[in-house]
């Protein structure tokens, strides 16, 4: 059986969802994976849901959209309460800690200060999706680190490139099991 | 040009490898008005077009914008446009104007759910039929139907060199899903990358237009006297706006140009049809449900035939008919309320029965399992 991975990163529009399933779809392209990423969002810029599916895996993809999913990665409480039903039984949770009410899971969780951290250490909360990258990558070992690495710097603006890959490093040592 | 396309492996949205292969088969120019899900190929080929000297313009609106291609192409560029379904509708007019003027040029429509402004942000394929009769009049269309983002990159290439082929627009059907997931690419190196070029004319020609075989095409400014309408004119271009017999000729040649090539045109991907008694027939982001659910049926050991149109016009009416007269069940399963079904049933003349399988709203896709209800006993 081909070793297949499926992942839905969720927020509010603006939060960067969809940048954080690109570089995380790069950096498993990188790694030597097939990868379909596919996002959906509202009509509006911000504010509205945003949400990234990826499916990771050594075999041929077809069928693009997640149904049920391994890793849930939420950044806003009305994306964890529309998608925590998505999650397998024994998935994984990464939520950010700002998200007070979580559901009862026989998922993992792990949580992420990832805004906090953002505004705090790297002054915007802009490069929170980033931090949850990084715990992702901490608590999965979805991609390896070097493919990441190369996946922000391929993915983002330059002048925004080494706070990214701070935001990277913050996330692989802040989660909170 | 080497530069901007390195060969190897990418991870590239839909889009972007539209405008990559737009780049690599020497597409020069785009006109166009930005309209989600389509604007990230505008956006693409507005940063790599005036690397390569080629000429990115945003009009005013889509009328105006396959005005421009079309002027382009009679300039000498190879031209295209991109734009979704209530652009598609603006440029209907235009779209006749470069079928009668033989004009190449490459339409890409991705499709989101209409009609209307419908959902913006939403895939459907609810196009289908609009991209073969959009216009009015007679008149063979060449469509094709992407479904990924590989096929984005190498069906815009060959939507380039169809058109040129045939001095004729081609409508690259794409849908918001294809257009917007990104996925692995493989890029070749440009020089392995086919590019057909149009006819050019011999010094001393004079007909440039409905030749029993495509015509050469002269470029404005190249010293050949050439008038271009898209009133019914005589291989000269000369207009004869009452003449039965130049109307059906022009017609005639017109809609042969296309039908006598179907077999170079037509292209089809098929997976286990021989000897299946239920066989799906897909295309575009439905055809990876349909794939999905032809592998799971296969764990359950039930053998399910394949056939994705990647091309939806000229439709396979033959290869459809056939494969009627072995299956029992053709299964059709699209975004829309029923399109290229009827076509499947027109051309299954009642020998197989033809099942539709539909879907629309919010960009859902069909999922395996619902074309699993209908193919597993």
């Amino acid at each position: 059986m081909d070793k297949r991975i499926e992942i839905i990163i969720a927020g509010l529009g603006g939060q960067g969802a969809v940048l954080a399933g690109q570089i995380l779809g790069r950096a498993a392209v990188y790694d030597g994976k097939n990868v379909v990423q596919t996002q959906s969002y509202g009509a509006e810029a911000r504010g509205s849901a945003a949400k990234s599916e990826l499916i990771i895996s050594d075999g041929k993809i077809a069928f693009p959209m997640v149904r049920k999913c391994d890793v849930l990665v939420v950044m806003s409480q009305p994306a964890l309460d529309k998608y925590v039903n998505n999650l397998k039984e024994e998935g994984i949770l990464l939520v950010d800690t700002l998200v007070g009410d979580i559901p009862e899971t026989r998922a993992k969780v792990y949580k992420v200060p990832a805004t906090e951290k953002a505004e705090k250490v790297l002054g915007n909360k802009l490069y929170a999706n980033v931090i949850m990258l990084g715990a992702l990558v901490k608590a999965t070992g979805i991609t390896s680190w070097k493919a990441m690495e190369k996946a922000i710097i391929d993915s983002v603006p330059e002048k925004a490139r080494q706070a990214n890959l701070e935001a990277f490093k913050e996330g692989t040592k802040n989660i909170v099991m | 040009m080497e530069g901007l396309l390195k060969p190897g492996i990418y991870f590239w949205q839909g889009n972007e490898a539209c405008a990559y292969g737009a780049i690599a088969v020497g597409c020069r120019f785009f006109a166009g008005y930005p309209i989600t899900p389509s604007s990230e190929i505008a956006e693409h080929l507005a940063r790599l077009l005036p690397l390569v000297n080629g000429v990115f313009i945003q009009m005013e609106d889509e009328l105006a914008s396959l005005n421009a291609v079309i002027g382009a192409s009679w300039a000498g560029a190879k031209a295209m446009t991109a734009t979704s379904g209530p652009g598609f509708s603006l440029m209907q007019e235009s779209i006749g104007y470069a079928f009668m003027t033989e004009t190449p040029c490459v339409i890409a429509n991705v499709q989101r759910a209409g009609p209307s402004t419908g959902q913006a942000t939403k895939g459907a394929q609810g196009d289908v039929m609009q991209a073969r009769w959009g216009t009015h009049g007679d008149y063979n269309a060449i469509v094709l139907s992407p479904n990924s983002v590989q096929e984005m990159f190498e069906l815009t290439i060959r939507a380039f060199n169809l058109a040129e082929k045939y001095r004729t627009p081609v409508i690259l059907l794409a849908d918001e899903v294809v257009a917007h997931m990104r996925e692995k690419i493989s890029v070749p190196p440009i020089n392995e990358v086919q590019v057909v070029n149009r006819k050019e004319p011999k010094k001393g020609d004079r007909a440039f237009f409905a030749l029993e075989e495509v015509a050469p095409m002269p470029a404005v400014g190249e010293g050949f006297n050439v008038s271009v309408t898209g009133s019914t004119h005589d291989e000269y271009g000369v207009r004869f706006t009452a003449n039965p017999e130049v109307h059906r000729r022009l017609i005639g040649n017109l809609m042969n140009k296309i039908e006598s090539h179907k077999h170079e045109i037509v292209e089809l991907e098929t997976h286990n049809i021989d000897g299946c008694s239920t066989v799906i027939v897909c295309y575009g982001c439905t055809a990876r449900t349909a794939y999905e659910a032809v592998e799971e049926a296969e764990k359950r050991g039930v053998k399910v035939g394949y056939v994705r149109l990647k091309t939806l016009w000229p439709f396979p009416t033959e290869t459809i008919g056939e494969l009627a007269q072995q299956a029992e069940k053709i299964v059709v399963p699209e975004m829309n309320l029923r399109q290229i079904f009827y076509e499947v049933q027109r051309a299954a003349c009642g020998k197989a029965e033809v099942v539709a399988l539909n879907k629309v709203g919010g960009g859902e896709m069909i999922t395996p399992e619902e074309i699993l209800r209908g193919v597993v006993p």
